[in-house]
């Protein structure tokens, strides 16, 4: 089918157009504006000149603004990031680790959001007109209105004495096997996955509330009750997969608050994924590992967005 | 001009140009507010807020600037909430941090719905390559994620009062276009726009006349959730370190709790009120927002939908007057 064709090829189309601009954006606000770093690029402090040198020849520091733009996108070409100030280490090596760390954050954040959210909101269907709906509304309402990062901080307070709050496993397992490594990890996640879920949860019940009301104001929905079948049937079989529909693009549209989530929690929790790196890098002025974030964040909400569009335009044949 | 397509709207929806005249979509929002429950409550909490926050230095018990008791102090009867980690009373903190708070929401929201609304408008009424290409930098500016670019951007240029109020309105237009560029494309079809071109209005008076007043109920309900878009942004910018170190906000009032250790003391009353306020102003302003949209989409009240008393409930009867009031007993 030439239109499904069209469809996907339009959606890369789009997806690599965004990047192109966002990584231009990235390079014009680390030149352009007042008390960037733009010079001191290859100003890595306590780096040799040998260091500097290279640098300042590999992005073209002397050079007028375009000369240094084409040199920017040949350098990203070849996954060169520039140095840390800080850990005077590439930035994408350091940059990839911390990724590695914060994306069973974000899934695992995700995921329980997700489950929560369709159970809850299926629940605030159902129970529409009674008085037992608000259990479903308001909390996800007011969870939705928290500051992450208050929200964190009140976990810490309430279960700050029997889980572990910091870090990502404890420093001090002495000589620990794989299994007890990997419960460390996982107690570690708990509290930081809970906060990212539960601040996500409560649009995906707002929605799927929505969405099933709608559904089922429609005509075959009515017919469906003339005919007598049961409510859990016309939930199940007429409600629920149009009313799951729309939490596909929310995951997508929602990418770039769990991003912005993810930095606030991480800090919270000192906990070392990107986020946490993109708060590091503020408070030791740290330009070029705060470019590459920002960048790694971009690509990785712009990717997001791209999968979800495609799985989305499986499952609804309605768009061409 | 566009494939002429006529359409006469259903009044239901108010936007007959009779229908305009007989009451504006904002003398609705404003009925809306006062009829609709939820709304109204939003309304309230908010306007106490702002009086609370006006008049922060007349309600203040003490000065905000200098250390008044033994730092983590309790809540007691001289210290409402108890005093935080230099001594400061939380309460008088709490009203001033309200302040720049409110400050910044109101303001940066001023300047993203503004933004918003005259992008939705020109792309909408324009069409064509204007609407695409604004459209294309909306798709972009609503993929990039946010925070970190507003992190990147307030760091860069300097984490003032105002640069921060600048970046989160300058970058939080994108849903207001969206939605407004949508009713416009539509309203751009309908009779009575018709007509006053066909008159030879001008597109400025026919935008200033016409359309601004229809599209205002979305633009104020998207302005009340930009506020509270806002003044979370602000809370969350001022937690990374990026707030100005001058001014006490909800924001920075988190932030001292954590980095200072009211965790670590327990001193629960320097940091649960700041965000417990923030919570409030951002579910007050949903609850307006909501409460405006609802009025707007009467498709989300029919009684009928109700799966525990699943026998139909018979409409209201179809008579014009009934649906285009229909929407302010939401509530009832």
């Amino acid at each position: 089918m030439r239109s499904k064709g069209d469809y996907i090829l339009r959606r890369i189309a789009s997806a690599v157009g965004t990047l192109f601009v966002a990584v231009s954006m990235n390079f014009l606000l680390f030149r352009i504006l007042p008390g960037s770093a733009a010079v001191s690029m290859a100003h890595v402090p306590g780096a040799g000149p040998g260091l500097r040198e290279a640098l300042t020849r590999e992005f073209g520091l002397n050079h007028p603004l375009y000369v240094q733009y084409v040199l920017y996108l040949w350098q990203l070409v070849h996954l060169n990031l520039a140095v840390s100030f800080y850990y005077h280490q590439p930035v994408l090596g350091l940059l990839i680790s911390d990724l590695g760390n914060t994306i069973p954050l974000v899934v695992l954040g995700t995921v329980f959001s997700v489950v929560f959210g369709v159970l809850t909101g299926i629940v605030g269907a159902w129970l529409r007109g009674s008085a037992l709906e608000h259990l479903s509304v308001v909390p996800a309402l007011a969870f939705y209105a928290t500051p992450v990062q208050w929200l964190g901080l009140m976990l810490i307070l309430l279960f700050g004495s029997v889980l572990p709050t910091s870090g990502r496993s404890d420093p001090f397992l002495f000589n620990p096997s794989f299994a007890q490594e990997s419960l460390s990890v996982l107690n570690h996640l708990i509290l930081p996955s809970l906060t990212l879920g539960l601040v996500l949860y409560g649009q995906y019940t707002l929605i799927v509330r929505s969405a099933m009301l709608e559904t089922l104001c429609e005509d075959y929905v009515l017919t469906a009750k003339a005919v007598g079948y049961s409510k859990p049937r016309i939930l199940r079989v007429y409600a629920l997969r149009n009313g799951i529909l729309p939490v596909i693009s929310v995951i997508a549209l929602s990418a770039g608050f769990v991003v912005g989530g993810a930095i606030l929690v991480e800090t919270v929790f000192n906990y070392p994924g990107v986020g946490l790196a993109v708060y590091n890098a503020i408070l030791n002025r740290d330009y070029p590992m705060l470019q590459g974030a920002f960048l790694i964040l971009t690509v990785s909400v712009v990717l997001c967005n791209l999968v979800a569009d495609l799985i989305y335009f499986r499952l609804d044949p309605r768009i061409s | 001009m566009a494939a002429p397509q006529i359409r006469e709207l259903p009044s239901a929806e108010g936007l007959t140009s009779e229908d305009a005249a007989a009451s504006s979509p904002m003398a609705k929002v404003w009925r809306a507010m006062w009829g609709n429950k939820t709304a109204f409550v939003g309304l309230v909490v908010l306007v106490v807020l702002i009086v609370l926050s006006v008049f922060a230095p007349l309600i203040a018990p003490y000065p905000i600037n200098q250390q008044v008791g033994q730092p983590f102090t309790p809540p007691s009867v001289h210290h409402l909430l108890g005093l935080d980690d230099a001594g400061y009373d939380v309460f008088s903190l709490l009203l001033y941090g309200l302040r720049i708070s409110l400050l910044v929401g109101f303001s940066a929201t001023i300047i993203a719905s503004a933004l918003g609304t005259l992008i939705g408008i020109i792309a909408g009424y324009r069409g064509g390559i204007i609407d695409n290409l604004l459209m294309r930098l909306t798709d972009y500016f609503l993929v990039i994620p946010l925070l970190p670019l507003m992190i990147v951007v307030a760091d860069l240029w300097g984490a003032t009062l105002f640069h921060i109020i600048a970046v989160i309105g300058l970058l939080s237009w994108t849903m207001t276009a969206i939605v407004i560029r949508a009713q416009v494309r539509s309203l751009r079809e309908y009779m009575f726009i018709r007509r006053a071109r066909a008159t030879g209005a001008s597109h400025t008076r026919i935008i200033i006349q016409h359309i601004l007043p229809q599209v205002m109920p979305l633009v104020v309900a998207n302005t009340v959730l930009n506020i509270s878009y806002a003044v979370f942004t602000e809370t969350a910018l001022a937690f990374l370190g990026i707030g100005d170190p001058s001014q006490v906000s909800l924001g920075t009032m988190i932030e001292f709790g954590f980095q200072r250790g009211a965790i670590t003391d327990g001193a629960w009353w320097a940091i649960v009120p700041p965000g417990l306020l923030v919570t409030v102003i951002v579910l007050a302003c949903s609850l307006i927002g909501r409460g405006i949209e609802t009025t707007f989409n009467p498709r989300l009240n029919l009684a009928h939908l109700s799966m525990r008393r699943a026998r139909l409930i018979p409409r209201p009867p179809a008579s014009q007057n009934s649906r285009a009031g229909g929407a302010n007993g939401t509530s009832a």
